[in-house]
This record gives C-alpha cells, sequence and structure tokens, in this order.
C-alpha cells in the first residue's frame, strides 16, 4: 500500500511539476452557544453562487436547533447584559478588528456566492466593518439619548434608563447576507440583547464565515446564534416561542403577518420589515442608521426616589 | 451468576460473613455498564408515548429543597406546588413527594395535609453523616414523630471505605428500626464511593440492612445521579427481587435537570429492573429544577409552542 503510494507520487514527480495537494474544503455547520454544530437533524442543503455553481453544503437547521440556539442566547443573557456598555463597545470593536483582518475573504465570498461586482463587494464589507465600529460607539451613548430624568410632580427623583429586552429573534435579509446581517445584528447585541438569527438561505455562507469572526472576538458564547436554513420552517416557531422577547421581521418576507400574529400570543415584541428589506446589500449601505433599530428592542426602567430632606 | 440468597429482615451477623457475602459479587464491567447506559440512553421517546413518560416522571419526582437558607414559607411554596404542579392545568399529576431537611417537617406536613402527598424528611446528620449514633437516631425518631412518611438516611462513607460493613449495616438496620411505619431511603453517596463495584457492594449492603428504597445522592457532591450508577442500582435490586420476591426502589438524586434526563432514567428502569418498576413506590427522581422542565415540556406537546421559564415558579 505505502509502496505503490510512494511509486504513484515518483510518478507524478517525474512528469515535472510537486504531486497536487488534496482540496481541503471547509464544512458550514451552524453557530450555536459558541460552538459549530452541525444541524441536530443531519440535514445539510446545497448552496450555489449567483450563476448556479456548487459552493459547499451548508446545515439546515431544524425545529429543535431553533430551540437550542434559545436555550444558549438565554443562558448568555444575564452575563452579556450585566456587562458594562463600554466593556460590550469594547467587544463589539474587536469584532470590527477581526473583520478587518480578513476583508479579503468576505470581498471574494461576495462577489462569488451574489455575484458583485468587486467594487461593489469592497464598499459593501468596508461598510459591514464600520457598522460594528459604529454601534461599538452607541453602546455607552444609547442610555443617555433614550433615558434621563424625567420632570414629576411631586418630592421625588424619577429617572428613566433603557434595558435590554432579552432573547431576540432575528429574521436576517435574505438578500443582503453580509452587510444586511450585521445590520440587524450588531444594534441587538449592542444594547445587552442576545440574538437568534436565521440567516440568508440562498446565501449563508458569509454568515457562516461571520460566525468565525464573532467566535474569535471575545463576544462570549450563546450570544449571537447563528441558523442557516429555511426561514418558513425555522421562524414560526421562534414567533410563538415564549422565552423569546423580540422578533425582527425584517427577512420574513409574506411571512410577516402571520408571524407577528403568533408572535402576539406571548406579548412577544416586533420589528416589522423597514424600507431596506428586498434592496439587496445596497440598500443597507447608509453609514448613519441612528438609534431605529435599537430601540424596539429595549425596555424602559423608571426609578422613583424620594428627595431627601 | 445469581446472587447469594439475602432475607428480608436483617439477620444478625459478623463483619467478616458480610465481608465474604459483599466480596463474593460479580465484579461490575465498568466500560460495559457505561457502554449500556450510554446505548440506553439514545432510546427515542415521541409524542403519546412521551406524554407518558412526563406525566409517569412527576408522578415520580420527590420535589426536593435542601437549602442552608430555606424558609417555612419557602417550604410552604414548594408544597403548593407539589400538590398543583401547574396551577393552570388541573390534569398535571401531583408529585412523589417533598423532601425536606427535619426541621421543616412539621412546616410540609401541615402545608400538605389533606393532598395524601408523603413528606420525606433527610435524616442522620445529612449530608456528611458524621455525627454520633445516638444523635443519628434521634434525629430520624424527631423527623418521624412530625409527621415523615419517608425517611432518607445517608451511609457512614468512611466506615464502608475501610471495610467495616458491620457499621454500616448496624446503623441502618437501626435506623430502619427507629422509622417505624415510614419507608426508609438509603444515601450511598456514590460520588463518594469512587468505583462501581463499591456502588453495587453499597446496594447489597443497604438492601440486606432493610432498606426500602437505595437513593443515589445527597445531591451536594459531584458527580451525582449519572446513568451507569443508577443502572448499577437498578440490577442489585432486580437481583435481590430475583432472590428473594422482595421489591425494593430506586431513587436517583442530584443532576437530573431536564426532562430528556428523566426519560433516560426511565428507560433504564424499564430495561434493566423492568416495567413492575415504573411506579413511584419503587422509582423516584429526587429534584427541585426538572419539575419546571416536565411542565415545559408537557406544555410543549399539549400546545406545540415552546414555553419559556418566565411562565413557571421561580423555586
Amino acid at each position: 500500500m505505502a509502496e505503490r503510494r510512494t511509486s504513484r507520487r515518483t510518478a507524478r514527480a517525474a512528469e515535472g511539476g510537486p504531486p497536487a495537494r488534496l482540496a481541503v474544503r471547509k464544512t458550514y455547520k451552524l453557530y450555536l452557544g459558541g460552538a459549530f454544530p452541525r444541524s441536530e437533524s443531519g440535514r445539510s442543503y446545497p448552496v450555489t453562487s449567483a450563476s448556479g455553481q456548487h459552493l459547499a453544503n451548508a446545515s439546515l437547521a431544524s425545529r429543535k436547533d431553533a430551540r437550542d440556539a434559545v436555550v444558549a442566547a438565554r443562558k448568555a443573557f444575564g452575563g452579556w447584559s450585566a456587562r458594562t456598555a463600554y466593556n460590550r463597545g469594547q467587544v463589539l470593536y474587536r469584532v470590527a478588528e477581526v473583520l478587518e483582518g480578513r476583508r479579503a475573504q468576505f470581498a471574494a465570498q461576495a462577489v462569488a456566492a451574489q455575484g458583485l461586482s468587486p467594487d461593489l463587494a469592497d464598499r459593501v464589507v468596508s461598510a459591514a466593518i464600520d457598522r460594528w465600529v459604529y454601534y461599538a460607539g452607541w453602546t455607552d451613548k444609547v442610555a443617555q439619548v433614550l433615558g434621563g430624568a424625567n420632570p414629576v410632580a411631586g418630592p421625588y427623583y424619577n429617572h428613566s434608563a433603557p434595558e435590554p429586552t432579552g432573547v431576540v429573534a432575528v429574521l436576517a435579509p435574505q438578500d443582503a447576507p453580509l452587510l444586511g446581517l450585521t445590520s440587524v445584528l450588531a444594534p441587538v447585541i449592542a444594547t445587552g440583547n442576545t440574538a437568534v438569527a436565521v440567516t440568508s438561505e440562498t446565501a449563508p455562507l458569509a454568515a457562516v464565515d461571520l460566525a468565525e469572526v464573532l467566535a474569535t472576538s471575545d463576544l462570549p458564547g450563546g450570544v449571537v446564534n447563528l441558523l442557516t436554513g429555511r426561514v418558513p420552517e425555522l421562524a414560526p416557531h421562534l414567533a410563538a416561542h415564549a422565552d423569546v422577547n423580540a422578533l425582527d421581521l425584517t427577512g420574513a418576507g409574506d411571512l410577516a403577518v402571520e408571524l407577528e400574529r403568533e408572535a402576539a400570543a406571548t406579548l412577544t415584541r416586533v420589528l416589522r420589515p423597514g424600507p431596506e428589506a428586498g434592496g439587496g446589500e445596497e440598500a443597507w449601505l447608509d453609514p448613519d442608521p441612528g438609534t431605529a433599530r435599537m430601540t424596539p428592542f429595549l425596555e424602559t426602567k423608571t426609578v422613583w426616589h424620594p428627595v431627601g430632606v | 451468576m445469581p446472587v447469594p440468597h439475602t432475607a428480608f429482615a436483617p439477620e444478625a451477623t459478623t463483619n467478616r460473613e458480610l465481608r465474604a457475602f459483599l466480596h463474593g459479587l460479580p465484579g461490575v464491567d465498568e466500560v460495559g455498564a457505561r457502554a449500556r447506559a450510554q446505548d440506553l440512553s439514545t432510546r427515542s421517546i415521541k409524542t403519546t408515548a412521551k406524554a407518558e413518560a412526563i406525566d409517569l416522571a412527576i408522578s415520580m419526582v420527590d420535589l426536593t429543597t435542601l437549602e442552608g437558607a430555606d424558609t417555612p414559607g419557602k417550604v410552604r411554596a414548594l408544597c403548593a406546588k407539589a400538590a398543583h404542579p401547574d396551577p393552570t392545568d388541573r390534569t398535571v399529576p401531583r408529585v412523589g413527594a417533598v423532601c425536606v431537611y427535619p426541621d421543616m417537617v412539621a412546616t410540609a406536613v401541615e402545608a400538605l395535609r389533606g393532598t395524601g402527598i408523603g413528606v420525606a424528611s433527610v435524616a442522620t446528620a445529612f449530608p456528611s453523616g458524621r455525627a454520633p449514633m445516638e444523635v443519628k437516631l434521634a434525629d430520624t425518631r424527631r423527623a418521624v414523630a412530625d409527621g415523615a412518611t419517608e425517611i432518607d438516611m445517608v451511609i457512614d462513607r468512611g466506615a464502608f471505605l475501610s471495610g467495616d460493613y458491620l457499621k454500616v449495616f448496624e446503623e441502618i438496620a437501626a435506623v430502619k428500626e427507629a422509622c417505624g411505619t415510614a419507608h426508609l431511603k438509603v444515601i450511598l453517596e456514590t460520588g463518594e464511593l469512587v468505583t462501581y463495584d463499591n456502588v453495587r457492594r453499597a446496594s447489597h449492603l443497604a438492601i440486606r440492612a432493610g432498606g426500602d428504597f437505595v437513593k443515589t445522592s445527597t445531591g451536594k457532591v459531584s458527580p451525582a445521579a449519572t446513568l451507569p450508577v443508577t443502572l448499577v442500582m437498578l440490577e442489585a435490586v432486580r437481583d435481590h427481587h430475583a432472590d428473594t420476591g422482595r421489591r425494593v426502589g430506586v431513587k436517583p438524586a442530584g443532576g437530573i435537570r431536564t426532562t430528556k434526563d428523566a426519560i433516560r432514567n426511565l428507560v433504564l428502569v424499564n430495561e434493566v429492573a423492568g416495567p413492575e418498576w415504573l411506579t413511584p413506590d419503587l422509582f423516584r427522581i429526587g429534584a427541585s429544577s426538572l419539575l419546571n422542565d416536565l411542565l415545559m415540556q408537557r406544555t410543549r406537546l399539549s400546545t406545540g409552542t415552546y414555553p419559556g421559564p418566565d411562565y413557571y415558579t421561580l423555586d
């Protein structure tokens, strides 16, 4: 056996040129609780490029993966929400740093998977990196903007402060797998929520690559959980789940109304699809998206305290 | 190999005879026990079978609070939960018993009056068991006098590990006598027994000394109730039944937190000891957080949506 292998190698060497390398193909898996498991169901589905060429197989997440993701997100919520806003900002900035180091990979991915021009792909990756920096800056400023001291008719100090709502299920934009995903994910976790995101079904590879960035950026496991799969299969379970506190319907498409109805049964906060939904990566290029994607996932805590003598 | 005959009534014996008996037991195939437990834990229990298993598991729960910070109020809240685990759904069965420290027995008995749910009390200087014999017996008598229907005693692991089997045997027999009509569960604290062979020996010793149940752990030592340990104990009660016709119960306690864990234990009981053991009279699960998970899975099965812990009591 060994002899035969050697002789084949020498034969190839004799033809000139080094022996061919075996292709090292990546297994694209889910990102749950800081780990990269395959789908509990064992299923996967082929992912093709914009021109129809096979790129890789991605895990096809099941209802139970969604449940496990919610459990992981709930477990991570206590620690993540208790971090200081300043520290959360540092972690988000770290995501930008790590992403910056891998920008060539993400740009190439965007060209291959979505058929973007190299120029647009470069702009999209830059915008995605800048988005993390943008929300990293917001982490310790959102309380001043949304909270404050309220004038009340009595001898009391009255303060309001925004607090994270809890576990947020995010249906990421289907046609904007990197910048769109970043734009809906970063504001959710910036304020201390934890997220379960269903990524783009047709172009999920950028999300799994992003998960590798998140996993190496001091972001605690479970703060972000990424499920690759079909929105119609996963979203109803996430919408009806009583341990999900809020639902971002950006990538819900035609299901949005029905999902909002299901979410109402457990008083889940809902963010309806905005004007960016359906516009591709270009729709998310605005460098200053403001607080609009943070406020829907915050609760306002108001404290009364008697004025001293 | 059949296990030598063991009689129901604890008979007078000597350390020498006990040693010969316990060390004559066949050794446990450790790899085999782990593999069998692992194999059985992959059984798929779904839909109606799962619904039945959940209700059975709820009726087997010894709802436990054994904290230094226990208050009468907490014990009363736990008793209310024991009687009606889910106040919004009266079809949920009540739990097997409530398990508390001896000084909380009177409170629990008062709170459970009329529900038919028993009160189990840990006794004999739980959890270490390091106290003089008179103290252990007084502990037991007091709990029984206060109305405990079940006593969970701990064995003297130090004596067992040093080979003084007679001391362990006599202690169990004496506590059994002090129990009167109350059921006696003997806690082996398997996490401190080191080997599966010791678990098998301690199980047979406890059964022979008159224990009505053998229980894995106090819940204060890790590892607590692992599946292979429960497997070895179930084999011991099965062998004892084959030998004498007397059925002794098993109670894994500590570390069983999810419905999946509970169902794995039920599968183990069914496959190792047999379906006769699938009753709260012969199998209990000592747990505190397990009940909420069972209730959540029950809701999941009946409504089709996942419930959240916000909708259940904190206990």
